[in-house]
């Protein structure tokens, strides 16, 4: 296992490095003088020097990424192009802490409704329930999270009143305030979410239960019940870590796009204002945090999936 | 009879077009007997109509200001009622029809070719070619989809052009897994061996015996593509960097009418049913597709 470990995290920093230099390279495609994007229109010649000197921007691209990235690792993030040039690295993780916030209280709703439904589609195949559950994943769960998000803010913010309508998470905010603020960015989440993992614990379900073994115990005279919850729940539900971590990239595309609905300040909303900007240096460091985080949750599921299935853990 | 006409011959292939229109034509008959896929299909084939047509039937231009009728409820007139600025919103959205099937409808059909050319060549021949897309792919895939589109599109600049430039780049090497892990399943096949032993040409092999055996993969995959193609193009233009102005873009609509959401409900919600009844067409469809072809598709 530690040896599976040590590999994993090795390709873990590959990664990281290779998305570095896309990112970087990406960004280099900008077009305009960043010194003169930085001054204004209005800047002397010398001052417009005198900072593309102390930016490096005269030294040659690969010079200019080594330099990028020793700072990123060694925790110097730069600072923003914005007025006031805040520095980006405080900017950066106050907002990672209210995404991932987000981001765990969807996936505490959306995995264990995910994974019951799943469980209730398969073990109903084709019957009625199964159909209602398959339709209304296919179609409600497949919208984009802006109509979703909008149609629940219409109905439980502006109409029932049950929640905020938008999440803008005061920092004196109660736990309960906050809460209920994310209570309606978090469904939305779990839209997204639902439909796949949904359908692949369904499959999964449908699968294990024609196997061979299923048929031995449930003749030796396990009960229904036991048979599901000791047997084929756990070979079942093994893709499913899978499906999950890889839904976790559709959940951080929508979370961008639900900061943007509830004016939540999140990573998401930073990036986009980044973009919005062409504020380089904010861009490149919420990427780099995006992609660690992405890269962190596939590891952490890879891993889970190797604890539990030992033909991978021993290979 | 002469020794010539001995059946030693193979059997005679169908062209591949006969192939491919056989396909279309049982798929689409399996299509219409699945009541949901059906829905599904006589939606899309609606929506794609109005792509076509949707400028012909709607009353107004996109961009007609109308003397008067500034935020109009929908009426008998204005069927959608009218904006902020007196623009008729049912003819916004027909205009808009246009580019949000038309933009990821061609990034999927040029995705699908390039993915397909290149996965079957990688499948087939395998080595360096197998080697340099599985790790693009990995480099890829480590960047969730929509921040990676955000990156390209804020530095080449949002436009139709750059949508569809995106799609490409972020589809075209998913689609290639998919033809090239297929291809190398048919490989050790028998009738490729024949197809071998025959001294038939490598292009012949590729696309005359293996295309349409990794076709239901590929009709499967350009589904799921062209309708998560959709759901991208929706999204970058909620968050402004889809169509720009003044072309009438959905996600860019309902985004603009959130601020007068108060007094024109009407111009948020028409664009935004459009795009929902749209991506539940499209799923629909591809679900369908699914089914009858037994593939489930790739997640990403």
């Amino acid at each position: 296992m530690a040896r599976y470990l040590l590999r994993r995290i090795v390709l873990l920093l590959i990664t990281l490095l290779i998305t570095s230099v896309v990112i970087f390279a990406l960004t280099q495609l900008l077009p305009g003088d960043v010194a003169r994007l930085i001054l204004g229109r209005e800047a002397q010649p010398q001052a417009l020097e005198d900072l593309r000197l102390e930016l490096g921007l005269n030294d040659p691209i690969p010079m200019q990424y080594v330099n990028w990235l020793s700072g990123f690792v060694t925790g110097d993030w730069g600072t923003s192009f914005t007025s006031g040039n805040p520095p980006i690295r405080p900017l950066v993780l106050e907002r990672v802490g209210n995404s991932l916030l987000l981001a765990f209280y969807a996936l505490a709703i959306s995995i264990p409704l995910a994974i019951f439904l799943g469980v209730l589609a398969g073990l109903n195949e084709n019957k009625w329930i199964d159909n209602v559950i398959s339709v209304v994943s296919l179609s409600v769960v497949g919208l984009p999270e802006f109509v979703t998000g909008l149609v629940l803010i219409n109905v439980f913010a502006l109409g029932l009143g049950w929640f905020p309508a938008s999440a803008t998470a005061p920092a004196d905010a109660t736990f309960g305030e906050m809460l209920s603020q994310l209570t309606l960015p978090a469904i939305t989440a779990t839209f997204v979410l639902l439909a796949y993992v949904v359908r692949m614990t369904r499959a999964g379900m449908i699968d294990e239960l024609k196997k061979p073994y299923v048929r031995t115990v449930t003749l030796k005279g396990l009960p229904r019940r036991q048979v599901i919850v000791k047997h084929v729940l756990r070979n079942a539900l093994l893709p499913t870590i899978t499906v999950i971590a890889i839904s976790f990239g559709w959940l951080i595309g929508g979370l961008i796009v639900i900061e943007n609905v509830f004016s939540y300040p999140g990573l998401g909303r930073l990036l986009t204002a980044a973009v919005e900007r062409k504020d380089i240096p904010l861009l490149q460091a919420s990427v780099m945090v995006i992609v660690f985080f992405f890269a962190l949750a596939n590891l952490i599921a890879d891993l889970l999936y190797a604890l539990l299935n030992p033909r991978i853990r021993l290979e | 009879m002469t020794s010539a006409n001995v059946s030693y011959d193979v059997p005679v292939q169908p062209s591949a077009l006969t192939q491919i229109r056989r396909t279309l034509f049982t798929t689409l008959r399996k299509l219409s007997r699945r009541p949901l896929s059906l829905v599904g299909l006589v939606i899309v084939l609606v929506f794609i109509f109005l792509a076509i047509f949707g400028p012909n039937i709607a009353p107004y231009r996109f961009d007609e200001l109308i003397r008067g009728a500034t935020r109009q409820p929908p009426s008998e007139l204005y069927l959608f009622g009218t904006d902020r600025l007196g623009r008729d919103v049912f003819s916004r959205v027909l205009w808009g029809a246009r580019e949000i099937i038309a933009l990821p409808a061609i990034a999927t059909a040029l995705s699908v070719l390039f993915g397909a050319t290149i996965g079957l060549f990688a499948g087939y021949f395998g080595g360096w070619i197998d080697e340099v897309i599985s790790r693009f792919l990995d480099g890829l895939l480590a960047i969730p989809a929509l921040v990676l589109a955000l990156v390209m599109l804020g530095t080449i600049g949002p436009s139709s052009f750059g949508i569809v430039v995106v799609i490409v780049i972020l589809y075209t090497p998913i689609v290639a897994r998919v033809i090239r892990s297929a291809t190398l399943n048919m490989r050790a096949l028998g009738f490729i061996e024949a197809a071998k032993l025959r001294s038939e040409s490598t292009a012949y092999i590729l696309f005359r015996e293996i295309l349409p055996g990794v076709l239901p993969a590929l009709v499967v995959e350009s589904a799921l593509r062209f309708s998560y193609a959709i759901f991208l193009t929706a999204s970058l233009g909620f968050l402004g960097l889809g169509v720009q102005p003044p072309s009438p873009d959905w996600g860019r609509m309902v985004n603009e009418a959130r601020e007068t959401f108060a007094q024109t409900p009407w111009e948020l919600w028409a664009p935004a049913a459009a795009i929902a009844l749209l991506v539940i067409g499209v799923n629909l469809l591809s679900d369908g597709l699914r089914s009858i072809f037994r593939y489930e598709g790739q997640l990403v």
